[in-house]
């Protein structure tokens, strides 16, 4: 008993590497059924007619690729294979460079054009002062677009003042930073809202939905790999889901296994 | 100290690592390219990040010390060329010494020198000018965050506390029940002005039920999402890198 309490933690890692190895290379089929958050995202964006303005904010960096990108990625392609205008920006410097290559690469695939089907703004320092400067005013928010092209008279914002005229806007974030936008953003400007989170965070986004402050969330890489379903476009995410599926069966196990061998060891520290 | 094992150990890892990807640029799965030496480099640092799980190592430190550097100037290079380029070098300076046929923004020179200030906390002798700048980010920051946070968080959040119980459907309703009683003997919990004895500790008890859930739940959230990190990258090194996954 006592060895089993002490089993080196290596020996875990390589289980939880196998957990996740294994499911990939012999790739079985999970069922992802979406929930009614994502749902109620994926609603409000099928809803919208062709030439509307979706605000994607990828206020993430690297350290959450993993499960904001495929995010992305899948509004994306709802976005442009319904011909709407999306706008991308980000609030994090870090960030810049994932929104727009998945921007680009995305675009590309449905042959839409920057400036003209979608345009991306970059990042702007200030976080909660930009929301508000784009609620009253995107042209002097950003005045030039990633490119360094103006943004006044760009096709892709034809119609577009300011954060009221938005269609939809979607944060998707890694920290606390959607609680700026449904402060300065959605509460003052009065636009529909939806955030995708990584899963650590996904808690925290319940009393939003009660209060109908958001319209649905997407949390972690099962989130998108939800809307990658309802989309029709199954990607890293929703190849995600069986080793998810394991890893957690596993952990369950050593969860039960450490608390079973801690009792019948006599409850010893 | 390092073991002689230990060295060995990462000297193979080296020796094999190099030959699989000489034998992938030469027989062109990874292209001699931008992309390809891209894809090398990511994994090496991937495995250079996760060997700190056998244990702590100079590889890692190496890769880690890397990261902080390249995420340092990669955001120096953004902020330049979004924000210092456009709003100041090219609003304000270049017009000053330059026609072109825009006038300078002269009132750009307030929070840029504002900006400059927050250096100043590096000098003892002019360290008090920061404070300037400091008392116009929290003077601001304060009048815009309390009116606006006290709306949308606060009021707007109690409105569905005051909504009437009863939904219209079974399950609605219990729903709204739960909440309530989740809020409510929550906030007893954190009341400290009376000891939780008699109904206030019963109700308390409740309370540590519910933020036991809460946590469970927060808990459950995380492994998920420490998980699809992992997922990520050995999708990334089985696709990307080996190409033995579609």
């Amino acid at each position: 008993m006592e060895k089993l309490l002490k089993i080196d933690r290596r020996i875990l890692f390589v289980l939880v590497a196998l957990a996740v190895t294994i499911p990939l290379l012999f790739r079985f089929k999970m069922p992802v059924p979406p929930t009614r958050h994502v749902k109620s995202m994926y609603n409000k964006i099928d809803s919208l007619s062709e030439d509307s303005h979706v605000l994607i904010s990828f206020d993430y960096d690297p350290s959450s690729k993993e499960e904001l990108q495929p995010m992305a990625h899948a509004l994306l392609h709802h976005c442009f294979k319904k011909n709407i205008k999306v706008i991308g920006m980000t609030l994090y410097p870090a960030g810049t460079g994932l929104a727009e290559k998945a921007i680009k690469e995305i675009g590309k695939e449905y042959g839409k054009k920057s400036g003209k089907d979608y345009v991306f703004l970059g990042f702007k320092a200030g976080s909660s002062l930009v929301i508000m400067n784009m609620g009253e005013d995107i042209y002097t928010a950003f005045q030039e677009d990633f490119y360094g092209k103006k943004t006044v008279g760009m096709q892709a914002l034809k119609g577009v003042r300011s954060l009221r005229d938005i269609d939809y806007a979607v944060n998707l974030t890694a920290s606390g930073i959607y609680e700026a936008w449904i402060v300065y953003g959605k509460e003052k400007y009065n636009f529909d809202l939806g955030v995708g989170c990584t899963a650590v965070m996904g808690p925290e986004m319940y009393p939003f939905i009660q209060s109908s402050q958001l319209t649905g969330f997407m949390g972690g890489l099962k989130g998108a790999a939800e809307y990658e379903t309802l989309v029709g476009h199954k990607d890293r995410a929703s190849a995600g889901m069986a080793p998810q599926s394991v890893v957690h069966v596993l952990v369950v196990c050593f969860i039960l296994f450490g608390n079973f061998i801690y009792f019948a060891s006599g409850r010893k520290k | 100290m390092i073991k002689k094992t230990d060295v060995s150990i990462t000297t193979w890892i080296l020796i094999a690592f190099g030959t699989v990807n000489i034998a992938f640029l030469a027989t062109g799965k990874l292209g001699f390219n931008g992309k390809g030496l891209g894809i090398i480099t990511a994994v090496a640092i991937t495995l250079a990040m996760y060997s700190f799980l056998y244990k702590d190592n100079p590889v890692f430190k190496i890769a880690e010390n890397i990261f902080v550097g390249v995420a340092m100037g990669y955001s120096i290079i953004i902020v330049w060329f979004n924000i210092l380029k456009p709003d100041v070098f090219e609003a304000l300076i270049v017009p000053m010494f330059k026609d072109t046929g825009n006038a300078p923004q002269y009132l750009v020179i307030v929070p840029t020198l504002l900006g400059l200030f927050m250096f100043l906390r590096f000098s003892s002798k002019l360290s008090w000018l920061s404070r300037w700048s400091f008392a116009f980010i929290v003077g601001m920051g304060s009048g815009i965050a309390i009116p606006n946070f006290i709306n949308a968080i606060l009021l707007r959040q109690l409105e569905p506390m005051l909504a009437p119980l009863y939904t219209g459907s079974f399950w609605g309703t219990i729903d709204t029940l739960l909440v309530l009683i989740g809020v409510v003997s929550v906030l007893f919990y954190f009341f400290f002005s009376m000891e939780h004895k008699g109904v206030i500790g019963g109700v308390s008890v409740i309370g540590i039920w519910f933020l036991m859930i809460a946590f469970g739940a927060s808990f459950g959230y995380t492994v998920m999402a420490r998980m699809s990190l992992l997922i990520g990258r050995i999708q990334f090194l089985l696709k990307d890198w080996l190409g033995i996954i579609q």
